[in-house]
């Protein structure tokens, strides 16, 4: 539901009956489409976030989650179409933040503040254009936080193309790219092109972000690439389940963010985000407590 | 001093001056680019710039939670922040570890933030969305002197504490394994550490907004730490830097009207880190 | 024990009047020299002096800028299949949530494009063969960042092992290992070598940790290289010749080996700013 939807829409009560309330939710086609683009999205979450969190680039992910609203915000003011702009804005960033990217600790400290100061000052210009085109500011919130309630067919098509792309090219980068992200060094030594893959993942990512941003806003983007890949790695370590697992938890945590979020007054960001980082914390908990466990057998025996 | 005046650019600057707003801020744009430039000097230093972007998003859902709340803003900003700091302090382990947490807890904020923001904007009639603005982009020119005084003298209280404990953080930065051998609370400094960045960035909150608190805490920071290698001296040329962008950027946000006080601010920084970054590549291929 | 029986094999390495340059300047040049294959070998010499730049131009990642490099018989190429490759130790990171068993895996079929679907059959086989082989069969289970330096070592060899290598080589597989590890992995090297007839180049700056199981020595310093059994190579007159400065070679009572005299290697003077 998005904010201004709220004053004038009544809230729909649940009720205990369960498949009532299914039936209820799934009567609108607003709310089935909302549905449709969110499975899609958190599909492919799942599987990119799963190397995201791997590779330990949270940080990236989230600038080009960012990164797109000066491109849109740019657009507009040069007339042209503003997911143009956030797509290009978004392309660029990842393969700038790819050419810095630098596997050694000594350097990644200096890539980290370059990726903070070219966020930063792409934010800043992004709030200029929009400032300078008086038009824009209710754009940023739609941008960040989604509308859930006009998504028409066309766009959960177009959602489901970009998609299968995305996770077509995937499943063909995934073996080396697991390589890379693992070992970089024996990697390259047999031949796999680390640097090419670590770029193409970046601009695939930049693409996927951007592409998804239009229609659940870049916050719910963000949260379902880090927090269910974060808690599927906690609880696996073989990267074919875990890759499985990612996918699955992100579903989960759409599906029920969504359908909680239809029976209340409040935005769907937040109970998707929320059962998200729940998510996460239950792993870990789980986690540290089969390794309590563990050490209390070791110790015993 | 009329004399100075018959000299163009004394005489504007004059003008400019007797303006109450831009007096504070003035004196809060130079207390808060004291605490961001020595904090971000260790940010950068620490590796923590994405922990720093989380601070700035925790800050703004925890301005528009104290907004939506009716309780004082700043107790949301600095509450928050610190809040915040201190569980990602204790969740994080090793750079990839903390990478997911940042990412995870930031990710979570953000979904409080919107609903802070939709509580808002549908309790107070000003439901024209213009608070989620201010604190996403700064309100400088907004300050009241009660403001400006607070904000400059909290950051002059970082940067003191910060001048304090300056030797062993940046021992515990640097090598936490032989520092920690040598009896010093890595832990807790970090905790500390973190924690004074929180407050730090909920300062620059309110001069450049949330979205763009980390360009003033990092930016400044980052260009020096490109020029200069000595942790001792990159503390007070970080702080000359971010004051001086501040300066510059409150003075060219007022010549040039068209021009937001945070974008001049975050602009100048940026063109002062890619001179910088310029200037080191070129030192080392000469 | 060196040859395969019928037509004699290429030798493992074969280096004639090779010269290395990294960023415009010389390491070594005019480097002669041949490693029979099925032997343990170990590259030797002070820091700096080019031992890795010496692996790199055998994996076909450094070209010569001088002279040729033939690898098993064929010249140095990138991703040859032949090579197994551990490089200088690279600690994981402890958060890192992938299985020992997944990193060896990737040494059979990483390079290859597509989805790794999980194993079956003979590259399974393969793959728990060379886990038991580096004795890490314990641990493989769990995940890399959990386990121990010498634990994490073995499963890297399981890597390089697993593609069935001609030739294995090992940048400082001993570094950071505490003793009985240094023991037990050069002991375990030395067993591939006999055991799989795998010929093992082994990186090391210090050679007493192996000093019993090789059967040659590559020693590279002064900006060339020499080749040839321990006893020969590593003595006073031939360390003194390569070096083109006074050598020492002191035996001490316990056998280790001393060399007394080496001078600073002129370091390259990379601009490191931290």
């Amino acid at each position: 539901m998005s904010i201004t939807d709220l004053a004038t829409a009544p809230i729909p009560a649940p009720s205990l009956d369960l498949l009532a309330d299914l039936e209820q939710l799934l009567h609108y086609h607003f709310m089935r489409n909302a549905l449709a683009a969110g499975t899609v999205v958190a599909v492919a979450a799942g599987v990119v976030g799963y190397f995201m969190v791997l590779r330990g680039q949270s940080f990236a992910g989230h600038t080009l989650s960012q990164v797109g609203f000066p491109g849109a915000a740019g657009a507009t003011l040069l007339g042209l179409a503003p997911a143009a702009g956030l797509l290009v804005f978004c392309v660029a960033a990842a393969l700038g933040i790819g050419a810095l990217s630098e596997s050694r600790s000594v350097e990644r400290r200096a890539e980290s503040a370059a990726i903070g100061s070219i966020l930063a000052f792409a934010l800043a210009l992004g709030f200029l254009f929009a400032t300078l085109y008086h038009g824009f500011v209710s754009g940023i919130e739609a941008l960040l936080f989604g509308t859930f309630v006009g998504i028409s067919d066309a766009q959960v098509l177009q959602l489901l193309v970009a998609s299968l792309l995305l996770l077509a090219v995937m499943a063909l980068m995934a073996r080396p790219l697991l390589f890379a992200s693992l070992d970089p060094e024996a990697a390259a030594a047999r031949g796999v092109p680390v640097r090419l893959l670590s770029v193409a993942f970046l601009a695939l990512l930049g693409v996927g972000v951007a592409e998804a941003a239009q229609i659940t806003g870049t916050l719910l983007v963000f949260a379902l690439l880090v927090a269910p890949a974060a808690a599927a790695q906690q609880l696996c370590a073989r990267p074919q389940v875990a890759m499985l697992l990612s996918v699955l938890v992100a579903l989960l945590v759409t599906w029920l963010g969504m359908a909680v979020a239809y029976f209340s007054p409040y935005p769907t960001g937040f109970y998707v985000t929320s059962l998200a980082f729940a998510a996460y914390l239950l792993a870990r908990a789980v986690r540290w407590n089969a390794g309590r466990r563990g050490r209390r057998a070791g110790a015993d025996a | 001093m009329t004399a100075l005046a018959a000299v163009p650019v004394f005489g504007w600057l004059q003008e400019m001056l007797s303006h109450d707003f831009i007096r504070n801020a003035l004196l809060a744009g130079t207390g808060i680019a004291l605490a961001c430039g020595v904090v971000g000097h260790l940010v950068v230093l620490r590796n923590q710039v994405f922990s720093g972007d989380a601070l700035s998003h925790v800050a703004f859902t925890g301005a528009l939670a104290a907004f939506a709340a009716g309780v004082e803003p700043l107790l949301g900003l600095f509450g928050s922040t610190v809040l915040c700091a201190l569980g990602m302090a204790l969740l994080g382990g090793s750079a990839r570890g903390r990478d997911v947490v940042v990412g995870t807890v930031f990710a979570w904020v953000l979904g409080l933030g919107v609903l802070f923001l939709s509580l808002y904007t549908t309790t107070r009639s000003a439901g024209n969305g213009s608070a989620g603005i201010s604190v996403l982009f700064g309100s400088i020119y907004g300050l009241s002197a009660r403001q400006a005084v607070i904000a400059l003298l909290a950051g002059a209280g970082v940067a003191a504490v910060v001048a304090a404990i300056a030797r062993p953080l940046l021992f515990a930065s640097v090598d936490s394994d032989v520092a920690a051998a040598r009896g010093v609370p890595v832990r807790a400094l970090g905790m500390l550490f973190l924690a004074l960045a929180g407050v730090a960035v909920a300062e620059a909150v309110q001069a450049v907004g949330a979205l763009l608190a980390l360009g003033l805490m990092v930016t400044p920071a980052a260009a020096v730490h490109r020029l200069c290698t000595r942790p001792y001296a990159a503390f007070l040329l970080s702080a000359g830097a971010a004051i001086a962008c501040v300066w510059a950027g409150l003075t060219l946000s007022y010549a040039a009207q068209q021009l937001p006080p945070s974008f001049a601010i975050i602009g100048l920084a940026f063109a002062a880190y890619v001179m910088a970054a310029a200037a080191s590549v070129a030192r080392r291929t000469s | 024990m060196n040859r395969d029986d019928g037509a004699p094999a290429a030798p493992a390495l074969q280096l004639r009047n090779a010269g290395a340059r990294v960023g415009g300047r010389w390491i070594w040049r005019g480097v002669d020299l041949e490693v029979p294959r099925g032997e343990l070998i170990a590259v030797l010499g002070p820091n700096g002096a080019g031992k890795s730049t010496l692996l790199k131009a055998v994996l076909g990642l450094l070209p010569l800028s001088e002279g040729e490099v033939r690898v098993l018989g064929a010249p140095a190429r990138r991703g040859d299949a032949r090579i197994g490759y551990l490089p200088q130790r690279r600690s994981f990171d402890p958060d890192l949530r992938v299985r020992g068993l997944d990193l060896v895996r990737l040494g059979l079929d990483g390079a290859r494009w597509g989805f790794p679907l999980p194993l079956r059959g003979e590259s399974a086989r393969r793959v728990d063969q060379a886990i038991e082989r580096a004795g890490a069969g314990a641990y493989a289970h769990r995940p890399v960042g959990e386990l121990s330096g010498g634990e994490q070592q073995r499963l890297l060899i399981a890597q390089a092992l697993v593609s069935e290598p001609a030739l294995l080589l090992l940048d400082e597989p001993l570094e950071s290992l505490d003793i009985s590890n240094q023991r037990a992995i050069s002991a375990l090297v030395q067993s591939i070598c006999r055991e799989q007839r795998v010929t093992v180049l082994l990186v090391a700056h210090d050679v007493n940790p192996i000093l019993t199981y090789l059967d040659r020595v590559v020693y590279v310093a002064g900006g060339g290289a020499v080749a040839g059994r321990p006893a020969e190579v590593i003595t006073t007159a031939t360390l003194s010749r390569l070096y083109g400065v006074p050598i020492e070679v002191l035996t001490a009572g316990d056998g280790r080996l001393v060399v007394v005299g080496q001078p600073e290697t002129a370091s390259f003077h990379g601009h490191e700013h931290h």
